[in-house]
């Protein structure tokens, strides 16, 4: 393509913006609602499973050792499990520290009569901290088979109950993202049809001149393309702002929550949001236009 | 320059609108055809652009079997063929220069020379001085000088018309005539689809007369033949 030709065909896509611009700021409008849509689901779903997974991370797994076994295997046995890929923190509690801890939530000033005899003596133990709770069950079995465990204590209920919320919120979301791309889909081919019956003389006109499919298409696509983009930037600008008011305005009304609720930073959902967004947009800006002139073009 | 061997078309109802059509245009003439409406001569100028395949026969036009042409080597086909039609089919959104100018950057050719080339054919036709104006700024005479400068500023070595004067009021007309018998003396074979009567009498060129789809006379000198 020589460059007289690509800048003609950029410019004509930005004059055909101009040209119709009503058809335009209503296909623009179609995309930033269709991503507004998806990108206020994106950033509930996202902060939804950070907040699970965060939940996960709290869920530890306890491991007993054999009455008198000497701290070299104990110390062993920790470098066996943090080597686990499941796992993704360990932290030896010493009989003391059990103790003490239990005196301080359970005994408080009665625990002065037990003098300095600690009853947990044999309760040193390892809190094991998960990657996935869903890896819980394999690990257990491992702890288990280890020589010089006693016993693991987990908590299956929790495992069972997050795993499955994570699930449902991932297919759930999986679903509704997929309608609402297909309704976005729906109404831009809809409103780019209207824009595009209108030009159909225009196309029929270059056809006959000679016009390549190529060079009848470009100015077209870089339209949608052009259009996608914008149609895609204002949600995001929006969302940018907006974001950051909802987590404050969230976390001063529920400050008791405050420690549950451990939302993502802009930032963070922006890495996948921009880039998502940007694609979708103009990922259905080309594909609308170019399908949609395909149709027309056959002269 | 322009063969058609025992071409028929039928669409998918009635009549065909070309039935066994054979007919041998040269280089370098002026042709009429005329006839009345549904005579088949708007499906003979479809054919000759292959905006519609023949039932049976075969088309040669500037030496290439049109109906043998694939898809995407239609563009470069039709570039040989400058086409006027009744209704101009100017871009509106687009001055005189740029539409003019289209056609050259359709093929692709350098910027400097479309700068050289429009400004000469549009003072061929007469309309140097109105360059900017828009189409619906122009009478209709002139938009058909827009259509003609366009359909021949890529030098194509036929001009199809479709009732070029269809449009226009006498004076215009003949004014579009006089320019189409000059650009043929320019060595372009042109191919005119008109209803003129007066025109046709008066310019005793070769006219071929269809009716119902098949040619009912073809006359060197010709003249314009009532209802049959």
């Amino acid at each position: 393509m020589r460059f007289s030709t690509f800048f003609y065909t950029l410019k004509q896509g930005v004059i055909n913006i101009f040209r119709n611009k009503w058809y335009s700021l209503a296909s623009m409008a179609t995309i930033s609602a269709c991503l507004l849509m998806f990108g206020v689901f994106y950033s509930v779903v996202a902060n939804f499973q950070h907040i699970v997974k965060s939940a996960q991370e709290g869920v530890a797994v306890t491991v007993f050792f054999d009455e008198g076994l000497s701290q070299e295997r104990i110390a062993e046995i920790g470098t066996m499990i943090e080597k686990r890929a499941e796992v993704s923190k360990v932290n030896y509690v010493s009989a003391e520290e059990a103790w003490n801890g239990f005196k301080e939530e359970y005994l408080g000033e009665y625990a002065d009569g037990f003098g300095d005899d600690n009853p947990l003596a044999d309760s040193a133990n390892y809190e094991v901290y998960l990657n996935d709770v869903a890896m819980q069950g394999t690990l257990v079995s491992y702890l288990e088979s280890i020589d010089g465990v006693r016993e693991v204590h987990q908590s299956e209920v929790t495992a069972t109950t997050l795993t499955g919320v994570n699930k449902l919120v991932a297919y759930s979301s999986a679903g509704i993202i997929i309608i609402l791309l297909a309704v976005s889909i729906f109404l831009i081919s809809n409103t780019v049809n209207i824009g595009i019956s209108v030009r159909k003389e225009e196309i029929n006109i270059m056809k006959y001149i000679g016009a390549t499919d190529y060079f009848v298409r470009s100015p077209f696509v870089v339209e949608g393309m052009i259009i996608g983009f914008v149609g895609a930037a204002v949600p995001l600008g929006l969302l940018y702002f907006l974001y950051q008011t909802v987590i404050d305005y969230i976390s001063s009304r529920f400050s008791v929550l405050s420690e549950l609720l451990k939302f993502l930073t802009v930032e963070q959902v922006f890495t996948v949001l921009l880039p998502v967004s940007l694609i979708i947009g103009i990922g259905i800006g080309f594909i609308g236009s170019f399908t949609t002139v395909r149709k027309h073009i056959r002269v | 320059m322009i063969t058609l061997d025992h071409v028929s078309k039928s669409y998918s109802t009635g009549a065909p609108a070309l039935n066994d059509v054979s007919l041998n245009i040269e280089q370098g003439e002026f042709v009429f055809i005329v006839g009345d409406s549904g005579s088949g001569k708007s499906t003979m100028i479809k054919l000759l652009l292959r905006e519609l395949l023949p039932t049976s026969g075969n088309i040669t036009v500037n030496g290439v079997n049109v109906a043998a042409l694939k898809h995407r080597q239609i563009p470069k086909f039709r570039r040989n063929i400058g086409v006027v039609f009744q209704d101009f089919r100017l871009l509106k959104d687009r001055n005189v220069y740029e539409n003019v100018a289209f056609a050259q950057r359709v093929v692709q050719t350098p910027t400097k020379e479309i700068r050289r080339n429009v400004p000469a054919i549009l003072s061929t036709v007469g309309l140097a001085g109105k360059y900017k104006a828009r189409p619906r700024q122009l009478s209709g005479g002139e938009q058909q000088r827009v259509a003609l400068a366009r359909a021949l500023v890529n030098k194509p070595p036929i001009l199809l018309a479709d009732e070029p004067t269809g449009n226009l009021d006498p004076k215009n007309s003949w004014e579009i005539m006089k320019l189409l018998e000059e650009i043929n003396e320019a060595g372009t074979t042109v191919l005119v689809v008109t209803h003129n009567r007066e025109i046709v009498n008066a310019m005793k060129k070769r006219v071929i007369t269809m009716n119902k789809g098949v040619i009912i006379s073809d006359e060197k000198e010709g003249s314009y033949i009532d209802e049959i």
